[in-house]
């Protein structure tokens, strides 16, 4: 017992074995293997890149984006149709799905009890986000499509732009609703209470201050969900996007065809000249992807800088 | 001036003095001044938990009215169902009766909206919005529907909440950006901007530093003139220095709500308290 002071002493100095170089020789072999992580995914990316740019960019010029498809001569023909169904596409969808998509969540997250239901919506809605877009695309069908194609598309038997966009918003619906609902909860309960401290109701709290602050956290899942949209074609193949058009959309009940649509049937083409059509496109494709996330992130960026 | 008009309204309003409820023992004797807001057999939960019981307690005009006690004995939860706040919490609720003015705020059509704009509302942590200096200000008045001068109107609120001469050249830049102390100050301004009756301030300077408490308790001093004050705060000192009343909240046993367990006049309270444990804890011997 005397001696309980130094025998803690000594046993301070003997139980540990720091071993600090060979915990740094861990440390940097674990450095070296999340490089090689990050390298594998870049170098694929690159190469992808680059074989895709080779292969497109000298096809592309003037006369190929203004141009339509052709089935006879591949050395004339454009993506015309395609980009503008694809742009109305994007735009549609932005326009269908974000109002949806921020309402729900602010329901969900805002107004909604804890009641069995409510959690079923919940669970459900994080369920949805990892479904199949093809099972969209048959979803699509069974109501845009078949059951009312009399509104989505009366002269096209509801294979229609605004058909597309409808399927495609409720396949980025779940993405958005969970984006924003993060953004909600990550803002302090202590803002909602000195709203309401003021005599606020709750839409006033919401639309004063909720709203404004989740804005960037729900426009950066919108921006995920929106580039998702405009590069899926199952779905749309599903619900009718045409393989060949010659003539571009003139509105949203128009028959239409889409990038990643056109890319697909040029791919399946046995001539090496149809390859180097889908290279081509895919370039734009990427090209107006990279554009509309721009765009987005600068106004994402003007609105975080103004609060 | 705004005050005079509105202290006008108050004794228009107001219980006077001698309608004093004698239910309860330890309700201080009258000043001269009417009674801001009557609290009787207040109790309030938090799902089945109980939190506080049976308070009853007079908050008179124009003075201000100290919560003091140890941690967790309801003095928060208390002053939250003095404007509605305390239901904002999923499952909590409130039972008893509180009346401001005269007007019971607890009865089924109340709107609490109406009672937390005549019942304004300090929080411990500073809490200002993610907007301009300006607009914290003057977003409580807005959407309250002040027709006037909105400028005017925030350079007063910021002024009565001592901080105009800090903030004076940057009012369009964030609220977020100030220090602790003139979030705090700016909260009161917006506060102030809705012309509360009474103002109710939840441990306001437990936070800050001593210079910033100063000028906090500087800035009390100047609004009871015009506006009932309820603070919670666990500085003794601090509630001696600035309050006229004190409420001393105690739990006896562990797992009891908390009561009031004293309530008089501050002099008397900190000098000859008539209970053991209020004497115990103004001294320090516990808590």
């Amino acid at each position: 017992m005397e001696q309980g002071a130094r025998e803690g002493d000594s046993r301070s100095q003997t139980d540990f074995r720091t071993r600090v170089s060979a915990r740094h020789s861990l440390d940097h072999v674990f450095t070296a293997l999340v490089y090689a992580a990050t390298a594998v995914g870049l170098i694929i990316l690159a190469v992808l890149l680059a074989s895709v740019l080779r292969d497109g960019v000298p096809r592309i010029d003037w006369q190929f984006i203004t141009g339509y498809p052709s089935q006879v001569l591949p050395e004339t023909a454009g993506i015309y149709p395609a980009l503008l169904g694809s742009l109305w596409l994007l735009g549609l969808t932005a326009v269908i799905s974000v109002p949806l998509g921020i309402g729900a969540a602010v329901y969900l997250e805002e107004y909604a009890t804890d009641t069995w239901f409510n959690r079923v919506v919940e669970i459900n809605i994080s369920n949805l986000a990892g479904v199949p877009s093809i099972i969209y695309g048959l979803l699509g069908l069974g109501i845009f499509v078949n059951l009312l194609g009399f509104i989505t598309g009366p002269h096209s038997g509801g294979q229609s732009i605004l058909t597309g966009a409808l399927t495609l918003s409720l396949l980025i619906l779940p993405v958005i609703i969970i984006t924003t609902r993060e953004a909600l909860r990550a803002i302090s309960d202590s803002v909602r209470e000195g709203g309401y401290a003021l005599g606020a109701t709750r839409w006033e709290v919401i639309w004063g201050h909720l709203l404004p602050m989740a804005l960037p956290g729900a426009l950066t899942g919108t921006i995920l969900a929106l580039s998702r949209a405009i590069g899926e074609t199952a779905p749309l193949v599903v619900v009718g996007a045409l393989t060949y058009i010659n003539y571009a959309p003139t509105g949203p009940l128009s028959s239409y065809t889409a990038l990643p649509r056109q890319i697909y049937f040029w791919i399946e083409q046995a001539q090496d000249e149809y390859k180097v059509l889908a290279a081509a496109a895919i370039v734009v494709l990427m090209a107006v992807l990279l554009l509309a996330n721009s765009v987005a992130i600068i106004i994402r960026n003007r609105y975080q800088g103004r609060t | 001036m705004e005050s005079e008009k509105t202290r006008e309204e108050r004794t228009l309003f107001g219980v006077s003095g001698s309608e004093r409820d004698t239910r309860e023992g330890s309700q201080p004797p009258a000043d001269g001044s009417t009674i801001g807001m009557q609290i009787r057999d207040l109790s309030a939960y938090y799902g089945t938990f109980k939190a506080v019981t049976d308070v009853s307690m007079d908050v008179r005009a124009n003075r201000v009215t100290a919560l003091i006690g140890p941690s967790g004995c309801g003095k928060s939860t208390f002053i939250r169902c003095l404007n509605r706040m305390h239901e904002v919490v999923p499952g909590a609720r409130a039972e008893g009766c509180v009346t401001l003015g005269g007007q019971d705020i607890y009865t089924k059509d109340t709107d609490p909206v109406m009672i937390r704009r005549r019942v304004g509302m300090v929080f411990q942590k500073p809490n200002p919005f993610s907007k301009s200096i300006y607009e914290n200000v003057a977003w409580g008045a807005r959407i309250n529907g002040y027709k006037g001068d909105m400028d005017e109107l925030v350079e007063l609120s910021l002024k009565q909440a001592a901080l105009w001469e800090e903030v004076k050249d940057r009012l369009k830049s964030s609220g977020l950006g100030l220090s602790g102390g003139q979030q705090q100050r700016l909260c009161i301004a917006r506060t102030l901007a809705v012309e509360p009756e009474v103002i109710l301030m939840d441990e306001p300077a437990s936070a800050l530093d001593p210079v910033s408490t100063q000028k906090i308790e500087d800035t009390m001093e100047q609004l009871k003139q015009s506006y009932t004050v309820v603070i919670v705060t666990h500085n003794m000192q601090q509630a001696a220095r600035i309050s006229d009343y004190t409420g001393f909240f105690y739990i006896e046993n562990m797992g009891d709500p908390g009561r009031l367990w004293e309530f008089d006049g501050t002099e008397k309270m900190f000098s000859n308290p008539e209970r053991k444990e209020t004497e115990d804890y103004v001294t320090g011997r516990f808590g």
